[in-house]
């Protein structure tokens, strides 16, 4: 791999973590060039937020060698803190406090000017659309409003390195967009780096230069959205239904190989069929298809398999 | 800038948050001061006739019996404060929001340092509100400014002192629940010493306990101060106790609360 954005913006080699006998991370290698946008893709359970909380400082590993924005994890863990921005996979926002009053606790942490705190609350708030509901305590926020607000709070110290842990779950198909568009304008204008982590195929081929898949602990596929395809090409994908509806539907929308009504699954081949899914998921092509409305998080899981 | 500056600085912005909190949510304040006013009414009222005799002053009776139970009831306060800020910390510490400020590069100990000096605030107004309260039904110190002075002094050591311990306890409880149940002994332990009848007339382990155990050596110091009653060696034994929670109730939270998060 070559990189000519500069030395990375992280990098990581055998990194190792288990709970007792449970091994959720059995070696990881990551190389993410500065100015990049990398998406850790896995199933609930992969690890993925127990890779961003050692990344970030807060667990510790039980071996390995990290460096992010050119400091190391374990050793020096306050520059690592000084240069990131992580936005957990729950809400880290203060409830009794309203959306402007957590900006402005922000900026006085990260030890802002006077008059510089004011005014970067004021921006965060009307680029996160938030203006109206600044008075108001978080507690009362929807759960869209309040992933803006945490994501505006991550930027408050202009980050250079950016975790977003699962950014986009809970939200609905257009706040969904809205993200993604603020997640571009981020790498684009101000030229930081973001590590996110993603349950959704779409998310990572619309946002990420790089794309990991973790499974059993171990990066089973990397590479960008193109050369995970070929990598996956000519062979096939499970997807697992939870109801019978949307197996039916599926059945009937996408080039199926085999079909199992008993295990609700189908087999489809993976060329070209990952980006149609990725649609069902977000429910763009489909608004109104029955797996979209049926519940408000995608009942499907996919396994790859070669050949 | 130096860590030094740096905590002083974040501690001082966690400290604005919590008053923010406060002032946000007044019930916080009251309830603080709520239980402890029941009690006195209680007492005074329901029960002060018959101890106030019970006491053997030359008065006797209700009037004697409200100057004889306020030191208590004041530090029944601080034990329902202390309630009140463990139920904070617990909320805080299950809520993402100590989960970004450890990524972020402040001073670790500011959150808990923020939490204290703002309980502190707190209990202090509890407090002064529950003192109010004893005013109106017949409370009469007889302390003077000096007095006043040092009444305030060993209230803020004694605040100190059990706001640490629940700030450890609450971090330990993992639950809010679990960190409001973990405090109620507190507020027993006024009773079970001199706060509401004098230890000579307890049966003996527990007049043994309520000697030993710190609230008696608190009551008998404020009492001393605003009753004019005799204080002996009280005084040093409350600064003692409250030296030796303080500094274990800190190092314990500290080393609680800087081991990693589990969930
Ligand atoms: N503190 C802990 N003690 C024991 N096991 C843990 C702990 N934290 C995480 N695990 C285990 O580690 C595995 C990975 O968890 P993790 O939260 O990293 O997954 P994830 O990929 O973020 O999943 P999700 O998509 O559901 O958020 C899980 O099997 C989980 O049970
Ligand atoms: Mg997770």
């Amino acid at each position: 791999m070559t990189t000519d954005l500069g030395h990375p913006a992280l990098a990581a080699t055998a990194v190792r973590k288990a709970y007792g006998d449970h091994v959720v991370l059995g070696g990881i290698d990551l190389d993410i060039p500065t100015g990049s946008v990398f998406a850790l893709l896995g199933p609930n359970g992969a690890g993925k937020t127990t890779l961003v909380q050692i990344l970030s400082t807060l667990i510790r590993a039980d071996a390995g060698e990290m460096r992010v924005a050119g400091h190391d994890v374990v050793r020096d863990p306050d520059a690592v803190r000084a240069a990131i921005g992580v936005t957990g996979q729950f809400s880290a926002v203060d409830g009794f406090l309203t959306g402007e009053e957590n900006l402005l606790l922000m900026a006085d942490l990260h030890h802002l000017p006077r008059r510089e705190r004011r005014q970067c609350a004021t921006d965060l708030l009307a680029r996160f659309d938030l203006v109206d509901a600044a008075r108001k305590p978080a507690v009362t926020y929807s759960g869209g409003m309040r992933r803006r607000l945490d994501l505006a709070m991550t930027l408050v110290g202009r980050p250079r390195v950016i975790f977003l842990d699962e950014p986009t779950t809970g939200l609905d198909p257009r706040s969904r967009r809205t993200m993604w568009e603020i997640i571009r304008g981020l790498v684009v204008n101000e030229g930081v780096t973001i590590f996110l982590t993603t349950q959704y195929l779409d998310e990572a081929d619309q946002l990420a230069d790089r794309i990991a898949v973790l499974h059993q602990g171990k990066l089973v596929a990397q590479g960008t959205a193109e050369e995970l395809k070929r990598q996956v090409g000519g062979g096939h994908i499970t997807l697992r239904f939870t109801d019978a509806r949307g197996h039916d539907y599926a059945a009937r929308t996408l080039d199926v190989v085999s079909r199992n009504d008993e295990a609700l699954t189908l087999k489809v081949s993976s060329q070209g069929t990952c980006g149609r899914c990725a649609h069902c998921w977000t429910g763009s092509t489909a608004p109104r298809s029955p797996w979209t409305n049926s519940r408000s998080t995608p009942p499907i899981s996919t396994t790859s398999s070669s050949r | 800038m130096s860590t030094a500056t740096h905590a002083f600085t974040d501690s001082a912005t966690m400290l604005r948050r919590q008053l923010r909190h406060m002032l946000r949510y007044p019930t916080l304040t009251l309830t603080a001061a709520g239980v402890p006013v029941v009690f006195l009414l209680l007492f005074v009222y329901v029960l002060g006739g018959i101890l106030g005799s019970g006491l053997g002053g030359p008065s006797g009776g209700r009037d004697a019996y409200v100057n004889y139970v306020v030191p208590g009831v004041i530090l029944m306060t601080a034990a329902t404060a202390a309630q009140g800020t463990a139920i904070s910390v617990a909320i805080d510490m299950t809520e993402g929001i100590v989960a970004r400020f450890r990524t972020m590069a402040i001073a670790r100990v500011s959150v808990l340092t923020g939490h204290v000096l703002g309980s502190l605030a707190q209990t202090l107004l509890s407090m002064a509100i529950v003192t109010g309260v004893a005013l109106l039904v017949g409370f009469d110190p007889t302390a003077g400014f000096g007095e006043w002075l040092g009444v305030i002094a060993v209230l803020v050591l004694i605040i100190f002192a059990l706001t640490w311990l629940s700030v450890a306890l609450a971090i330990m409880a993992k639950s809010v629940a679990a960190a409001s149940n973990m405090l109620t002994p507190l507020m027993i332990l006024p009773m079970m010493g001199s706060g509401f009848v004098p230890t000579d007339s307890m049966p003996g382990e527990l007049k043994w306990f309520a000697d030993y155990q710190p609230f008696t050596p608190f009551i008998e110091t404020l009492r001393g101060l605003l009753m004019d009653t005799p204080i002996g060696n009280n005084a040093i034994l409350a600064i003692g106790w409250c030296t030796l929670i303080t500094l274990g109730g800190y190092l314990w939270a500290r080393k609680l609360y800087n081991r990693e998060p589990t969930q």
